[in-house]
């Protein structure tokens, strides 16, 4: 059955396989969403990314946020992308950016134009845009050419138990059949942080981990915050998880049985295939954009008390084991593994349920996030700006 | 069902509820990766995906959950107890 389903997707100029379509209006800074969503309004069928930042940012902060809009603009999710920021300089460096991958892609400044005249230049690239991806043709591709990021979110004690396990099962197919996959979310592996060190593929790799955790520790003790109320969260701990370890237990249930092969800055593109770990918060919303901006095309999201989270351009899928979930947040959730606590079936057949969604959503189903119109797309700020 | 807590490692010292599970209830603990059936008494009501005890532990006993310790409990705890915040914490922060 499903092992012989052939995945269908877009191959870009660059190789990479996408297996959505978009094109996306992506402005620079927070005061170019308007003329973005302008376009998007003037074009149906693109796709504005607004978000909060991008003003008097600096040093690794600014970075970052460069990394994660061209990464963005880059993804082989994205057919072609128009870039809008208030300066030109900014709109042109992202725009080259985007353009390393050979895909379409134009800058557009709002100064010395204004919102109105710049919207309707942009919407006439972003209409041509939209017509010449429309002509585009999915061809088969394989399951290791589809990158899948992994974080799950409202963990309770049913993500450790059923839809963790099942996306480890999925993860490790991927990653044999040569494929690439990462997770992340730094602070929700303490008190398992021990096992991703001890997968890591050498010593250079096991290092470059052991330091970004313990940086993270240092940030934590620094800044005198104590996590005790805020790790577990309150919807895990009326989920049943009583403390971060085992929490962070289930959450590594997700990642499967490979050797960890590279270690990640954020929305830093991997570039060795195999189960690469990505520096990350937990927050879902920032989390996704992140993995997305380093190249992930299909997000796997186990949920226990039902975390709703998408992305624009990087389809979620999300599975509960938890049958309260599953039943009363339904409209949320691309696959119930409750049968796994009722052992009406097992792991296996767990697995070859989800990627049965996977090829199916891989093959353009939306997910239930995508029909929602969850969108989040949430930069990760380092610092306060300027 | 036939069981009505799963363990995720056999010799675990708790299972979670796959139901909610009331207060004196001859219960079923499945193993996960053994399918080995342990049985027993509930001491006080577990909501779904909440712990329960399988074995006696002392104030401070690390408590074992996936076969690694995952926390300690902060009270004695009887085998069959409702485990949860009230007498389990964190070892980490």
């Amino acid at each position: 059955m499903v092992d012989n389903q052939q995945i269908f997707a877009y191959r870009r100029s660059n190789g990479r396989v996408g297996v959505r379509n978009h094109v996306a209006i992506l402005p620079v800074d927070d005061i170019s969403n308007a003329a973005a969503e302008k376009v998007a309004a003037m074009i149906p069928g693109t796709l504005a990314l607004p978000h909060a930042y991008g003003r008097l940012q600096f040093g690794e902060d600014l970075d970052l946020t460069f990394r994660t809009l061209i990464g963005t603009g880059a993804n082989a999710n994205v057919a072609a992308c128009v870039v809008i920021a208030i300066e030109p300089n900014w709109a042109d460096r992202i725009a080259e950016g985007i353009a390393a991958t050979g895909k379409p892609v134009e800058a557009f400044a709002i100064e010395r134009t204004g919102d109105l005249q710049t919207a309707a230049n942009a919407a006439r690239v972003a209409q041509k845009m939209l017509q010449d991806a429309t002509e585009l043709q999915r061809e088969p591709v394989a399951l290791s050419d589809v990158w899948v990021s992994i974080k799950c979110g409202e963990s309770d004690t049913t993500t450790g138990l059923a839809s963790c396990p099942t996306v480890a099962r999925v993860v490790d197919r991927v990653v044999d059949e040569g494929g690439t996959a990462f997770f992340g979310e730094t602070p929700e592996l303490t008190g398992g942080e021990y096992l991703i060190a001890e997968r890591c593929e050498s010593e250079e790799v096991r290092k470059k981990f052991q330091t970004i955790y313990d940086d993270y520790l240092a940030m934590i003790e620094a800044s005198g915050a104590d996590l005790f109320g805020s790790q577990p969260t309150e919807g895990n701990i009326r989920g049943g998880l009583t403390t971060i370890e085992e929490k962070a237990l289930g959450n590594i249930a997700k990642t499967g049985t490979k050797p960890v092969v590279d270690v990640l800055g954020p929305a830093e593109a991997p570039t060795k295939s195999g189960l690469n770990y990505m520096d990350t918060s937990s927050a879902a919303g920032e989390c996704v954009t992140l993995m997305a901006a380093a190249g992930a095309v299909l997000h796997l999201f186990p949920t226990g008390q039902g975390n709703v989270v998408g992305n624009p351009i990087e389809p979620v899928i999300k599975l509960s084991g938890n049958p309260l979930t599953v039943s009363t947040m339904s409209e949320h959730i691309d696959l119930d593994v409750s049968g796994l606590l009722s052992r009406e079936y097992d792991l296996d057949e767990a697995g070859r349920r989800l990627l049965d969604v996977v090829v199916r959503t891989a093959n353009g189903r939306l997910t239930a996030a995508e029909a929602l119109g969850h969108r989040e797309f949430v930069m990760t700020k380092l610092y306060r700006s300027a | 069902m036939d069981h009505q807590f799963l363990i995720h490692h056999e010799g675990d010292d708790v299972a979670v509820a796959i139901e909610d599970v009331p207060s004196g209830r001859e219960a079923v603990a499945v193993a996960m990766d053994t399918g080995g059936r342990v049985t027993v008494t509930t001491r006080g009501e577990v909501p779904l995906g909440h712990k329960v005890a399988l074995k006696d532990l002392k104030d401070g006993d690390d408590v074992h959950k996936y076969g690694v310790a995952v926390g300690h409990v902060t009270a004695d705890v009887s085998t069959g107890d409702y485990i949860h915040t009230h007498n389990m914490r964190s070892s980490r922060w």
